[in-house]
C-alpha cells in the first residue's frame, strides 16, 4: 500500500481545542495529521483511508477465531500516579481481549473532546497510548474525533475497540471453573481504585499509591504457553476481584472460597481503606487478572507469572468449591466465613 | 499495619474465644434461649460481620445489632427534606458518602443528583465550609448527621463559620443522641437484652458517666468497646464475667481512646452550638424523647431549617416493616417477613437494610453462611437476587 504523507502535518499552531477541530475542515485535518497520525504513526493509519484494512491470511496465521471488544474510558483526573486515560484506554481493551485467550492485534480510537481542552495534554495522552500499544504489541489503526461544547463532556472521553485472534486450541471461559481448582491473582489488588481516590485530592492524605494500569497481553501469552490449562481468566477492573469471582461462581455453577490472610493488599491501600471504610475486594484494578487453574497446574502457572514483570507478586488467593453455588466466601483470619457479594452500586465511604 | 494488625491477631482471638466458652458454660442461657448482648453501634456490627465474630461465639450467646447506624435510622421525611433543599437552584448540598443512597419517600440524594440537583460528597464538614468560601454566590448546606461522634466536628465548623462571618453556609441538623435511645429500648416491653457493648467513639466524646443509669437503674452490665475484632471479643468476655459474677457495672475496654470524663473541649463545642430537641423521629423506632439536637438560637443564621422553607413532613414506615422488633432483639433479621423479599439492599424498605452497617444489610451482604444456606434451601430465589 502506498504511504501517504499527511498533507497538513506541522500546521497545528494553537494550544486549545475549539469546535473548529471537530468541524471537518482544515482545523480538524491539522489536528488529525499533527496529533493522531503523527502520534500513532503506523502504515495502516498513514494511508488516511476511512477504514483500516487487514490481510485475512495474516490474521488466520495467528489462530482460528477473531475476538472483538469495546470499552469507553471516562476517568477523573485524566492524569494520575501510574498512568493516564490514554494508557488506560489501550490497556483496558487489550486486557479484555487477552483474558479471552486472544492475541490482541488492532485497536480503534474514538475521542470525544470538550471544547477548550489543552492540545499539549492531548499530545501527551496520544504519546502514552502509542507507548502502551507498542508495549502490548497492538497497532491503533483507525480513529474518530468529535469536539463537543464546553460542559457537554468532562474534558476527554476515549473509546477503543480491539480486535484479536484466538489461537486454535485455546479455550478460556467463565463457565469452566471446577471444584478443587485454584484461584491465582497476579499481584496487589486495589491499587488503581485507591490511586484514583487519592489523585482526586479530596482527602488531605499524603500517599504514594500508584495505579497498576498496564497491558497484560504478554503475561497472558506466557501463562497460556506454559503448558497448563487455564480454565477461566478475567481482568478485575470496576467492582474489583469480588465482582469477577462472583461472575465465575455464577457462570460455572460452583462456589469460591478466598482467604483473607492470602489477599495481596499494599499497606498504603489497606490504610486508606481503613480510614474511608472501603473494601479492597471491591476497588478497581487496571492490571490485575484472576486465573482459575486445575490444582496440578497451579504451581507452574504461579511460577510463570512470577518470572514475568507483570506478575512478580502473583499469589494463590483461594480455591473453587462445590457449594454454595454462585457464591463467594471469604475465610476470615479468625477462621469464620462470610459471603462476599457483588455491590449494588458504587462503594461509598462510611460516615464514621 | 501497626494499630490495626495487633488488634486482629488470630492467636489472641483464639485464646479469648476459649475464655468466652468457659464463661458461657457457666451461664443458665441455652442455645434455644441464648444470652443477648447488644452492640449499639453500626461500626461494631460491621466489625462483627466483616470478621465473622458471631461464628466464634458459643451458641448460647447471641449479638443483637442495635440502632447505632445514623444513616439507617434517618426517617424518610428527613431525606425528603434533604432532597427539597438540594433541589433549590442556589444550593450546593454536601453530604457524607453513605447518606446519599438512603431512600426518601420519593427519591434518594443520588437520584436527586441524577435529576440535576447539585449534591456533593464530602469527607468532613470543613470540606463543606471551604466550598462555601469558594462559592460565595451559592448557599452551601451541610447534611449534619451522626451521633455524638460527629457532633463536635460539625459544631466546631459552625463556630468557625460564625467567626469568619461566612453567611452562605448552613447545616441541616440531623444529629442524634445515644443515651435517650438506649433508654427507649430498655423501656420497651418486648426488650430482651442482657448486656450492652457501648459505642466506643460516642464514649470518647461523652465519657463513661452518661451510661451509668443502665447499670444502676436498669441493672444491665455494659462495656465501652473499641472497633477492632479483639476489642469486641474482649468486651464480650468482660460482659460475661460481669454476668457470671452477678455484677452490673460500666466498664471501659476501650480505655486507650476513651477517657472516663470524655472530651471536655468537644462537649463544650456541642453545648455551645446545639440544644436537645423535645423529640426526634427514628426510622424503625418511631419518635423518641430528647433523642436529637437542634441548633441554638445564637446560630440560627446557620440553620438550614430556619433559612429555608422545608416540607418537614412525617412519613410513616411501611406497616409490614419489623425493624423495631429486630432492633430490640425480639426477632432476628432473617425472621422478618420482608427480609430478602420486598426488602433488599437495592430496594430497602426498612432502616436496617439501608447501609452496610445496618443489621439486615449486614446479614444480607456478609451472611451468616449456615443460616443463609438454610434459607436458600427453602427459598432459592432469595439467595440469587443479587446475581
Amino acid at each position: 500500500m502506498k504511504k501517504v504523507v499527511p498533507f497538513r502535518q506541522g500546521k497545528l499552531n494553537v494550544d486549545k481545542i475549539t469546535l473548529a477541530h471537530g468541524a471537518g475542515g482544515k482545523a480538524m485535518q491539522d489536528l488529525i495529521d499533527d496529533v493522531f497520525v503523527a502520534g500513532f504513526d503506523n502504515a495502516n493509519l498513514n494511508t488516511l483511508e476511512d477504514q483500516a484494512r487487514f490481510d485475512l491470511s495474516s490474521l488466520a496465521a495467528n489462530g482460528d477465531r477473531l475476538a472483538m471488544t469495546t470499552d469507553s474510558y471516562v476517568v477523573d483526573p485524566l492524569f494520575f500516579p501510574g498512568g493516564d486515560i490514554g494508557k488506560l484506554a489501550v490497556s483496558g481493551t487489550v486486557n479484555d481481549l487477552a483474558v479471552g485467550g486472544a492475541k490482541p492485534l488492532y485497536l480503534s480510537c474514538g475521542m470525544i473532546i470538550e471544547e477548550g481542552f489543552s492540545i499539549e495534554s492531548l499530545r501527551n495522552i496520544v504519546t502514552s497510548m502509542k507507548h502502551t500499544a507498542d508495549q502490548a504489541g497492538v497497532t491503533i489503526v483507525t480513529g474518530d474525533t468529535k469536539v463537543v461544547h464546553k460542559n457537554a463532556a468532562d474534558k476527554l472521553f476515549i473509546n477503543t475497540t480491539g480486535i484479536g485472534v484466538i489461537p486454535s486450541g485455546v479455550e478460556v471461559a467463565a463457565t469452566q471453573a471446577c471444584s478443587g481448582d485454584v484461584i491465582i491473582c497476579n499481584g496487589y489488588i486495589g491499587d488503581h481504585g485507591a490511586a484514583i481516590v487519592d489523585a482526586r485530592g479530596e482527602l488531605a492524605i499524603e500517599n504514594t499509591i500508584e495505579s497498576d494500569c498496564q497491558p497484560l497481553a504478554s503475561l497472558i501469552e506466557a501463562i497460556l504457553g506454559c503448558g497448563s490449562d487455564i480454565h477461566c481468566m478475567r481482568d478485575a477492573t470496576r467492582g474489583g476481584i469480588a465482582t469477577v469471582l462472583n461472575e465465575f461462581a455464577q457462570a460455572s455453577r460452583v462456589g469460591m472460597r478466598i482467604f483473607d490472610s492470602a489477599l495481596p493488599v499494599r499497606a498504603e491501600v489497606r490504610g486508606m481503606c481503613e480510614i474511608l471504610g472501603l473494601d479492597p475486594l471491591y476497588l478497581a484494578n487496571e492490571g490485575k487478572l484472576l486465573a482459575i487453574v486445575a490444582p496440578q497446574n497451579a504451581e507452574q502457572v504461579l511460577q510463570t507469572m512470577k518470572s514475568h514483570p507483570s506478575g512478580l507478586d502473583a499469589t494463590i488467593i483461594g480455591e473453587v468449591i462445590n457449594k454454595p453455588v454462585g457464591r463467594v466466601l471469604l475465610k476470615t483470619g479468625f477462621g469464620g466465613e462470610r459471603i462476599v457479594d457483588t455491590l449494588i452500586g458504587e462503594q461509598l465511604p462510611r460516615i464514621c | 499495619m501497626k494499630f490495626v494488625d495487633e488488634f486482629r491477631d488470630p492467636v489472641h482471638a483464639k485464646n479469648l474465644t476459649k475464655q468466652i466458652k468457659l464463661l458461657a458454660a457457666q451461664l443458665s442461657a441455652s442455645d434455644k434461649q441464648p444470652l443477648q448482648l447488644m452492640e449499639f453501634c453500626g461500626g461494631h456490627t460491621h466489625t462483627i460481620f466483616r470478621h465473622s465474630i458471631g461464628q466464634l461465639l458459643p451458641r448460647n450467646i447471641e449479638t443483637v445489632h442495635g440502632p447505632g447506624c445514623p444513616v439507617c435510622v434517618l426517617p424518610m421525611g428527613r431525606v425528603d427534606d434533604c432532597v427539597a433543599l438540594a433541589t433549590h437552584p442556589e444550593v450546593i448540598f454536601t453530604t457524607f458518602g453513605d447518606a446519599m443512597r438512603v431512600p426518601g419517600s420519593k427519591k434518594s440524594l443520588l437520584q436527586a443528583r441524577a435529576d440535576g440537583a447539585d449534591v456533593r460528597m464530602v469527607y468532613s464538614p470543613l470540606d463543606a465550609l471551604s466550598l462555601a468560601r469558594k462559592n460565595p454566590e451559592r448557599e452551601v448546606v451541610f447534611f449534619a448527621i451522626g451521633f455524638e461522634t460527629t457532633m463536635p466536628s460539625t459544631a466546631l465548623t459552625v463556630q468557625q463559620a460564625k467567626q469568619e462571618g461566612i453567611n452562605n453556609f448552613s447545616l441541616f441538623c440531623n444529629h442524634i443522641t445515644t443515651v435517650p435511645t438506649i433508654k427507649a429500648i430498655l423501656d420497651s416491653p418486648d426488650m430482651r437484652i442482657d448486656g450492652f457493648l457501648a459505642p466506643g467513639h460516642v464514649s470518647m466524646v461523652v465519657g463513661e458517666q452518661p451510661f451509668e443509669f443502665i447499670s444502676q437503674v436498669y441493672k444491665k452490665p455494659l462495656v465501652i468497646t473499641g472497633f477492632e475484632p479483639l476489642d469486641i471479643l474482649q468486651s464480650i468476655y468482660m460482659l460475661l464475667q460481669q454476668i457470671v459474677d452477678k455484677r452490673c457495672e460500666v466498664e471501659n475496654q476501650y480505655y486507650r481512646v476513651v477517657p472516663s470524663q470524655g472530651n471536655t473541649v468537644a462537649l463544650k463545642a456541642i453545648q455551645d452550638v446545639f440544644e436537645l430537641r423535645s423529640f426526634f423521629e427514628w426510622r424503625g423506632l418511631g419518635s423518641i424523647d430528647h433523642s436529637g439536637v437542634k441548633m441554638r438560637e445564637d446560630y440560627a443564621a446557620f440553620d438550614a431549617e430556619k433559612k429555608f422553607d422545608l416540607p418537614l413532613l412525617k412519613i410513616a414506615d411501611p406497616k409490614s416493616c419489623q425493624c423495631g422488633e429486630v432492633l430490640k432483639g425480639a426477632i432476628r433479621p432473617w425472621e422478618c417477613k420482608q427480609f430478602g423479599q420486598a426488602c433488599r439492599p437495592e430496594t430497602p424498605m426498612g432502616a436496617l437494610m439501608v447501609s452496610t452497617e445496618g443489621a439486615c444489610a449486614a446479614y444480607y451482604n456478609f451472611g451468616d453462611v449456615d443460616r443463609l444456606l438454610e434459607r436458600r434451601d427453602v427459598d432459592t430465589p432469595t439467595a440469587e437476587v443479587s446475581a
